[in-house]
């Protein structure tokens, strides 16, 4: 059927292949090579003698805990992220199929608009004398305005705020190729909703979960702009160690060993979600 | 049943809510979050006359546009090759990789490069930039609509006397020309949209300084009407254009 010759295939993904080879697959290799070199006097690199301080330097104490703070706030993160998600992707695969699409793309459209705009969204509502508070006191809750801006719990909010719609999309994608007839089994066999839910719904959506918590948790951890917008600057995350170190400080080789941790957890989870989602399968075919 | 309804109208709540206060407060007269001083259009007007953000509104046209084109040509033709080639594990990492590779990997990655290669900064290496990522997503989109295409018109094309060119130009681009506009459409909004890769690879100076940006340097230091307004106009745009892109290709977009 598809008369084309492999060398004229070839040539139409020529140039797509050279761009990304050249200006991501390069770049990314050049992070690992930069790792084992020097700053230079004045930024950039001294290509100098080779050395293996950036790699320790990363598993300093200090740099570790800014690590598992992020990766706490990420994890708190994908946890709220999936907890609303998934009760609203499971609403939207129960509506009619007609309405289907317009509900998903309701849920989806914010994740196409620009980021800064959408966690700025935030600053307006939790500031000092913002909308929240000034409600609050309005209504004669308080006297003083809380404290909600630069909090941790202000950057948890702003990140799920932010990724929540890819959540309800993977898992509505794995809510709608789930055949039916296994949930009405159970429930011919004498099993409660709960019990269904929580023993072949769920299971057999994991790898959706699966993907849905990956990419909140990696976009999260290496995030710099919601921590510096909500937080205040007043908590570091990974993302903002990196933005650091090329901007600021002006060492380039440490900030390339913190990236190069991240896309190695980045790596890391992506393995462990593919088998995931492999073992799901196994189960769906003995199920 | 009726629970997870009221849940599912909640999550749009907390979805749209945020972006609506932001709107509804851009024609407010006082400027003030909490006092409502009249329709107004005052800070459109001020938005206008502001140099800074028409100069950073520009050069982000001039990126997208660009990165538009150019990641629009190469990412349907990846799409045609891939969608015939024999299929390569290897390939569809390197084709998925863009779009979930953190930005700041990538922005780093980035600048280390054209540092290293001497490549000047500036609006160029920003739309090479992210030509990078909107290949993938016009690639990914294109690929979806070819997942339904009947190869066999393109051999009876071929069979009846018609070049490959011909074939091409009067058969297959018809009838994937939706997509390929919907996958053009996305990667306008995405480039339009992008902060972070831009940052990295923009060098220094006004000259080279994006719409978004422009709005980072403006909310550091707090919520002002202006900012209301700008936020206002992007975000309407965005919604106009990703409606368009929906529309074109009946539900189809990646993420949708």
């Amino acid at each position: 059927m598809r008369m084309i010759s492999r060398s004229a295939t070839w040539l139409l993904m020529l140039p797509g292949l050279l761009w990304l080879g050249l200006l991501m697959v390069v770049p990314c290799l050049l992070i690992f090579v930069l790792i084992f070199f020097e700053r230079g006097i004045y930024g950039g690199i001294d290509w100098g003698a080779p050395t293996l301080e950036n790699v320790t330097r990363v598993f300093d104490p200090l740099y570790l805990s800014i690590f598992l703070d992020s990766a706490v706030i990420a994890a708190v993160s994908t946890l709220a992220a999936l907890l609303i998600g998934y009760p609203a992707a499971y609403a939207i695969v129960k509506a009619p199929p007609s309405r289907q699409t317009a509900l998903l793309f309701l849920a989806i459209l914010p994740f196409w608009t620009n980021y800064l705009i959408r966690t700025y969204a935030w600053i307006v509502l939790l500031n000092p004398a913002g909308l929240i508070n000034s409600l609050l006191i309005w209504l004669g809750l308080r006297s003083e305005p809380l404290t909600l801006l630069y909090t941790k719990p202000a950057v948890v909010l702003g990140l799920v705020y932010s990724y929540t719609p890819f959540v309800i999309l993977a898992i509505y994608s794995a809510l709608q190729r789930l055949d039916p007839s296994y949930a009405e089994a159970s429930r011919d066999l004498g099993a409660g909703a709960a019990q269904t839910f929580l023993r072949i719904t769920l299971p057999l959506t994991a790898p959706g979960v699966a993907a849905g918590a990956v990419f909140v948790f990696v976009l999260s951890v290496g995030n710099f702009v919601t921590p510096d917008l909500l937080g205040g600057g007043k908590f570091q995350m990974v993302g903002n160690l990196i933005y650091d170190q090329f901007l600021s400080a002006r060492d380039w080789p440490f900030g390339a060993a913190l990236s190069a941790l991240l896309i190695g957890l980045m790596l890391l989870l992506l393995f462990a979600q593919a088998i995931a989602t492999l073992r799901a399968r196994g189960e769906h075919a003995r199920a | 049943m009726r629970a997870l309804n009221g849940w599912l109208i909640a999550v749009y709540g907390f979805l749209y809510l945020p972006i609506a206060v932001l709107m509804v407060l851009s024609f407010n007269r006082s400027g003030m979050p909490t006092a409502w001083g009249g329709f107004s259009l005052e800070w459109y007007g001020k938005l206008a006359q502001n140099p800074k953000i028409i100069g950073a509104a520009w050069n982000s046209l001039v990126v997208a546009i660009w990165a538009t084109a150019i990641s629009t040509v190469l990412g349907t033709l990846l799409a045609l090759g891939v969608e015939r080639a024999r299929r390569s594990a290897a390939r569809e990492a390197l084709l998925f990789a863009p779009m979930i590779i953190p930005d700041i990997v990538l922005a780093i990655a980035l600048l280390s490069f054209f540092t290293l290669i001497k490549f000047t900064l500036g609006l160029r290496s920003i739309v090479m930039a992210h030509v990078v990522f909107n290949l993938a997503f016009v690639c990914a989109v294109v690929r979806a609509r070819l997942k339904s295409y009947d190869w066999s018109l393109n051999e009876a094309s071929r069979d009846l006397g018609a070049s490959a060119a011909a074939t091409f130009f009067r058969i297959t681009l018809p009838l994937i020309g939706p997509s390929v506009l919907a996958g053009g459409l996305l990667a306008f909004t995405l480039s339009i949209d992008e902060f972070i890769i831009a940052y990295f690879t923009a060098g220094a100076g006004q000259s080279s300084t994006t719409l978004p940006m422009q709005i980072y340097a403006m909310i550091r230091f707090g919520v002002t009407p202006e900012i209301n307004a700008m936020a206002t106009v992007v975000m309407g745009l965005s919604f106009v254009m990703i409606l368009a892109a929906q529309r074109l290709n009946r539900g189809r977009l990646p993420g949708t």
